[in-house]
């Protein structure tokens, strides 16, 4: 059974979050309200996804939690310490790859640690194996522009695992890809999160990915962007991956948050 | 661009260039630049005076012409290449070399061939305006959707009624950037003839003050003349801009 | 190929439009349109008098001085400035409105001012060139710089790039392909002002060959030089078109 909890963090975890958020607001020139006091805390080694509608703010909210984009006002803490700016404890996934199209995958893959001033062969080495992980060996020295979608984002994801950071930032990463693809994505996601111990925030607009990924879901509303309730799927995943969809858990989670969700859409 | 806090629009850097040719003209720091003041009380001083408005209307009237020119020749023709591959395939590597061919060293021949006089200068301003024209009326052209086309087709439309209706407003963005852009080309055309032909217009002018060293006699011509081709320019891009709202979305 | 799949190929038709050209220019030649106007033959066999006895080598040489230095200190400080005024808001202030004004004005209209200035020599030639210029290549390396993508800048910032590192890493690699551009149609203006230089300043070289013909009524001649001078105009920014793709293949491009 999924327990649903409501907005503010219980007390009880005794492992301090990895990544804790107080108080994050952020109010754009012209008086837009994006988000509106969140509070919020992500465990850590597990994969926390920030689900909701377009303009509920999940985006503004993980580009804050990375330091790209400064709060109005609110603070986060990675752990345990407070951070404003990016850092090398966090890494982050892009929606549309940001690849560099002059590179080659091998030293987009390395670029994490070629701007922390680590010796080519080095990095090469590291960078090769995320290559593996992410099963593009054979593509170190092709362009992006000869990646179909898929490999692309893989190398973006790729080079987020190279940089070893303990807290790992995506937003929206499968949304730029077709759909075989992107299920495919999913499944692989879910083996990573089991083997690495990292801790992973997700922020996706699909409903059925957001259960199928997560261990915990936290549902945002838009206007202003605010946290509306915390869902933690609890499916279980012995039986294999691709029993999770149709695993009763799964489908009727799916259902009880769209209807949830389904009032904040216009 | 902000000082404690405040938005400074772009062109105001312009105040600060003026103020520092003020100075350096007072100071008497290179003969070739008398002071801002001086050139602008030149110039209120020359323009009304029958010398410089007979070169401006001789200026102007090749400028025109030459432009008119350049449009009722260049638009069919580049709507020509667009429509037929022959022609394109066989007009577009000329019109591209000369895009960016120096047409200028064309200038002596056409003054060899048509004299002294404001025949060359039309001729030349015809020559550096036409290419862009061209190649942005074929690009209009192109811009046309074949849904659009076909939708025409659908309802009916005769061809005249879907050229004035349909096809002229389709291309006609890129049209109108081609035009200010040739028009562009048209005041270094129409500049560059009257200097090498130097008897006629703007370029006797210049010729007079620079033999006789009246430095700010010239710059107040100079200026006269880049604040004609402004002008031009702003005037074509509030035109353009007028018919800019439907160019991104003309599928 | 069919025959009429053949007729209408690219290459044919250039090979025949550039035929069709000069048998015009022929028989214009002909008519004769104008006592001045020599057939395409003797314009063809003048130039080849004057590539066979050296002059027109000469001539080059003697031409093409400004227009190196020139191009050479267009590109270097033309790219710096652009550069710089893309990375900072108040060079950008400061200097843009002067570039955008020089870029839609007759420049050729300050010539007789750097003539004042600087005499006849190599001085005036060369900053005719760099007048003519640096407007498109400052303008577009600033351009460029501006409009690096804004992803790659956020990347940069994510990964701890510093503000050294993602200049020259993210921004510069970024915005290569523009300036590139910017120097193609810098290299194109610097031809038309070495021309006028030639010819509105004092002729040496190709000018030279060209005035002097003029005005012993050699026409021949005088197309012959100004042939060759378009001619190489051409072929040169055709070289640089080709490096440039060749360097910033399209698929390199940020797209």
């Amino acid at each position: 059974m999924s327990t649903v909890s409501n907005l503010k963090p219980t007390a009880e975890p005794a492992p301090a979050p990895m990544v804790s958020v107080r108080g994050i607001s952020k109010i754009y020139p012209g008086g837009v309200e994006a988000l509106s006091n969140i509070d919020l805390d992500f465990p850590e080694g597990e994969l926390t996804s920030l689900l909701g509608p377009s303009g509920c703010g999940k985006t503004t909210l993980l580009k804050i939690i990375a330091g790209l984009l400064p709060a109005t006002s609110g603070t986060v803490e990675v752990d345990g310490r407070p951070v404003t700016k990016p850092g090398p404890e966090r890494a982050f996934v892009f929606q549309d790859f940001a690849l560099m199209p002059w590179a080659t995958v091998l030293r987009n893959v390395a670029f994490g640690l070629e701007l922390r001033g680590m010796p080519k062969a080095e990095r090469e080495a590291i960078a090769q194996t995320y290559i593996e992980v992410v099963g593009l060996q054979g593509f170190e020295h092709t362009y992006p522009h000869a990646l179909s979608g898929g490999m692309r984002q893989r190398v973006g994801l790729a080079r987020a695992l190279a940089v070893d950071a303990k807290v790992l930032l995506m937003d929206e990463p499968f949304s730029a890809v077709d759909e075989q693809t992107r299920r495919k994505f999913q499944e692989d996601l879910l083996e990573l999160v089991a083997k690495e111990r990292k801790t992973f925030l997700f922020v996706t607009h699909s409903i059925e990915e957001a259960v199928y990924v997560s261990d915990r879901i936290v549902l945002l509303a838009p206007r202003p962007g605010r946290v509306t309730a915390i869902v933690e799927p609890d499916i279980p995943r012995e039986a294999g991956l691709d029993r999770i969809r149709r695993d009763p858990v799964y489908l009727d989670t799916v259902e009880e948050i769209w209807h949830g969700l389904k009032r904040y859409l216009e | 661009m902000r000082i404690a806090g405040y938005r400074i629009p772009l062109f105001a850097s312009l105040i600060v260039w003026a103020i520092i040719w003020e100075v350096t003209g007072r100071l008497g720091a290179t003969l070739v630049m008398p002071p801002l003041s001086a050139v602008v009380a030149r110039m209120i001083e020359i323009v009304p005076t029958p010398t410089f408005l007979a070169a401006l209307w001789i200026t102007g009237r090749t400028f025109l012409t030459g432009v008119l020119i350049a449009v009722v020749i260049g638009v069919p023709m580049g709507v020509i290449m667009a429509r037929s591959v022959i022609m394109d395939r066989l007009l577009l590597p000329w019109v591209n070399l000369f895009l960016s061919a120096p047409l200028t060293a064309l200038v002596p021949v056409i003054m060899v061939l048509f004299g002294f006089g404001e025949t060359t200068i039309i001729l030349t301003v015809v020559l550096f305006a036409i290419w862009i024209i061209v190649l942005n009326a074929r690009a209009g052209v192109h811009a046309i959707s074949p849904s659009l086309v076909d939708m025409a087709a659908s309802f009916g439309a005769t061809h005249w009624q879907a050229f004035r209706h349909i096809y002229v407003w389709a291309a006609l963005p890129e049209i109108l950037s081609g035009v200010r852009l040739g028009v562009i080309r048209a005041v270094k055309g129409v500049v560059i003839g009257q200097l090498l032909v130097s008897v006629v217009g703007f370029g006797r002018l210049f010729e007079l003050y620079s033999s006789r060293f009246l430095m700010e006699h010239f710059w107040a011509l100079l200026f006269v003349l880049f604040a004609f081709a402004f002008a031009i320019n702003e005037g074509l891009a509030w035109l353009e801009r007028k018919v800019e709202y439907y160019a991104a979305s003309r599928s | 190929m069919t025959p009429a799949g053949i007729l209408t190929h690219r290459l044919t038709l250039r090979v025949l439009s550039a035929i069709v050209l000069f048998a015009a220019w022929e028989f214009a030649g002909r008519v004769p349109i104008s006592p001045a106007f020599p057939t395409f033959g003797v314009t063809m066999s003048a130039l080849g008098a004057i590539m066979a006895d050296g002059t027109l080598f000469k001539a080059f040489a003697v031409t093409l001085q400004p227009l190196a230095v020139g191009l050479l200190i267009s590109i270097v400080v033309g790219v710096g400035l652009g550069v710089t005024m893309g990375l900072s808001r108040a060079a950008e202030w400061f200097g843009s409105p002067i570039f955008i004004i020089a870029q839609s004005a007759p420049l050729a209209a300050l010539i007789p001012v750097l003539t004042f200035a600087y005499g006849i020599g190599l001085t005036a030639k060369v900053l005719t060139v760099c007048i003519m210029a640096m407007p498109v290549i400052v303008l577009n390396a600033l351009s460029a710089v501006r409009h690096t993508p804004l992803n790659l800048l956020e990347m940069g910032q994510a990964f701890l790039g510093t503000r050294a590192q993602v200049i020259w890493k993210i921004i510069l690699p970024a915005a290569a392909p523009i300036i590139f551009a910017g120097l193609r149609l810098g290299c194109a203006a610097g031809f038309i002002g070495v021309i006028l230089a030639e010819l509105l300043i004092t002729p040496t070289g190709i000018g030279d060959i060209i005035t002097y013909s003029q005005s012993i009524a050699d026409y021949p001649k005088m197309y012959a030089a100004i042939f060759s001078i378009i001619v190489f105009s051409v072929l040169f920014i055709e070289l640089v078109e080709r490096s440039e793709m060749v360097l910033f293949r399209p698929e390199k491009r940020y797209s």
